[in-house]
């Protein structure tokens, strides 16, 4: 990584923890429903990344919006498991081009992108209300939760990655 | 050995996948059993700092509403100071003060999630402590759990870990209040015996059992009842007075016989 994206997800990191925390956690859509919008760091974060740091960076971010928003460790383990599983989602969007040197973000089409991001954001959303309501016998109010929680935050990370266009590889 | 060094170094991000996930979960289910995590809150100096300067900058958009509220309870205490008896007031004396006011103000409002907490403007430094009552102009709102010097964060009664002690107000029955994480205008009033002549429309207050809250601090009124699958106990649903999604000023109520009351408890435990 040159020292440019270091700068850049540095900057990404403080000012997602700060919109997330600020503001989308007191959006509050239809009386309960908050994005969580800081899921969009792992889709911009860099493809060929060293992983153990990855791992590290996604844990530290999780329990940053966790210390602010009073929710024990359940954004840190979602967000880590996520990072976790990120090879495979790829692997799984992008199909096995994603391996070689030369892949890049442009040369994907709009459709894989947006179902990369969708499947990041709903495991990490299942993951993240199934621990928060710990409970089979409020399995609907999770599944709820889950659906509509996911689709506004599908809907704000598309917009924000219209807003800003990566630039990385 | 070298096999063993090169099945760690082969999985070395499973290894600390598992590791990371491990220290999460000991966090997350630490806190489940006890309270609101120790360490990790917002209580803390630059987290309560950061939502105090973005509450700073915010609540001068309800300054308005703020003295409106503030006024309207000033009138509420002035026509109680004109209307009191004279003959009954006696000179305030401090030794035998109950309870003692802080006041203070909402950093960081939540009602979204099923364990809200809300972070307050003051701490140790101004005297709160853990397990003090936090109330509004309207009602209840909720108990200290974690204190830093200046801040200090309350579990709200919206959380589904609370359990405060509340009746029927001008009656004797005491029941729980809990919440079912369904909406943020109602909580839930569980062990109310069947025999209870209830009317929709009455008012639910704080019962004098805990140590926490002075007895009649109002929380809601009752919107419905029902029997629970008991068909021994009520469960009613209570709508808040506190309007929860907005929140300006609050005070910190201190018991000064809270020690004294859990004192004697641990010593009849003991005993026991």
């Amino acid at each position: 990584m040159s020292n440019n994206v270091i700068f850049t997800n540095i900057v990404r990191f403080v000012l997602l923890v700060l919109s997330q925390v600020l503001i989308f956690n007191h959006l509050n859509f239809f009386g309960s429903i908050n994005p969580m919008v800081y899921i969009i760091f792992l889709y911009w974060y860099p493809i060929r990344e060293n992983r153990a740091l990855f791992l590290l960076v996604c844990f530290l971010l999780g329990l940053t919006i966790d210390i602010f928003s009073d929710t024990l460790a359940l954004h840190t383990f979602a967000s880590l498991t996520i990072a976790y599983a990120r090879p495979v989602i790829m692997r799984f969007c992008f199909g096995v081009n994603y391996e070689f040197q030369t892949f890049t973000f442009k040369n994907t089409t709009r459709i894989q992108r947006i179902t990369f991001l969708a499947l990041l954001v709903l495991t990490h959303h299942l993951i993240f209300f199934t621990f928060e309501i710990l409970s089979f016998s409020h399995i609907l109010l999770l599944l709820k939760k889950v659906l509509l929680t996911s689709i506004l935050t599908i809907f704000i990370c598309v917009m924000l990655s219209s807003l800003f266009t990566v630039q990385t590889e | 050995m070298q096999q063993i060094i090169n099945f760690i170094l082969r999985y070395k991000n499973s290894f600390l996948y598992v590791f990371l996930g491990l220290i999460s979960m000991v966090l997350t289910i630490r806190s489940h059993s006890y309270h609101q995590s120790k360490f990790f809150n917002s209580s803390k100096w630059l987290t309560a700092n950061i939502y105090e300067i973005s509450s700073n900058i915010s609540a001068y958009f309800d300054l308005k509403e703020e003295n409106e509220k503030l006024s309207k309870e000033n009138q509420e205490l002035r026509i109680l100071l004109f209307n009191r008896d004279s003959q009954l007031v006696k000179p305030l004396d401090t030794a035998r003060a109950k309870f003692n006011v802080i006041p203070g103000k909402v950093v960081k409002n939540s009602y979204a999630n099923l364990r809200n907490y809300i972070t307050i403007n003051v701490g140790r430094k101004q005297g709160v402590r853990q397990d003090m009552g936090v109330i509004t102009p309207q009602g209840i709102l909720g108990i200290v759990e974690n204190t830093s010097n200046n801040y200090s964060t309350v579990q709200s009664i919206l959380n589904t870990k609370s359990n405060i002690n509340a009746k029927v107000k001008n009656t004797n029955y005491f029941g729980s209040l809990v919440w079912n994480g369904e909406r943020y205008d109602e909580v839930q009033l569980v062990d109310i015996p069947r025999l209870v002549p209830l009317v929709v429309g009455d008012t639910i207050v704080t019962g004098g059992m805990s140590s926490i809250f002075p007895e009649g601090i109002p929380i809601g009124t009752i919107k419905k009842y029902e029997l629970n699958t008991a068909q021994s106990f009520y469960d009613i649903e209570v709508s808040l007075f506190n309007d929860m999604t907005n929140i300006g000023h609050i005070y910190v109520i201190e018991s000064f016989d809270r020690p004294e009351i859990l004192e004697l408890q641990a010593e009849t435990g003991d005993e026991q």
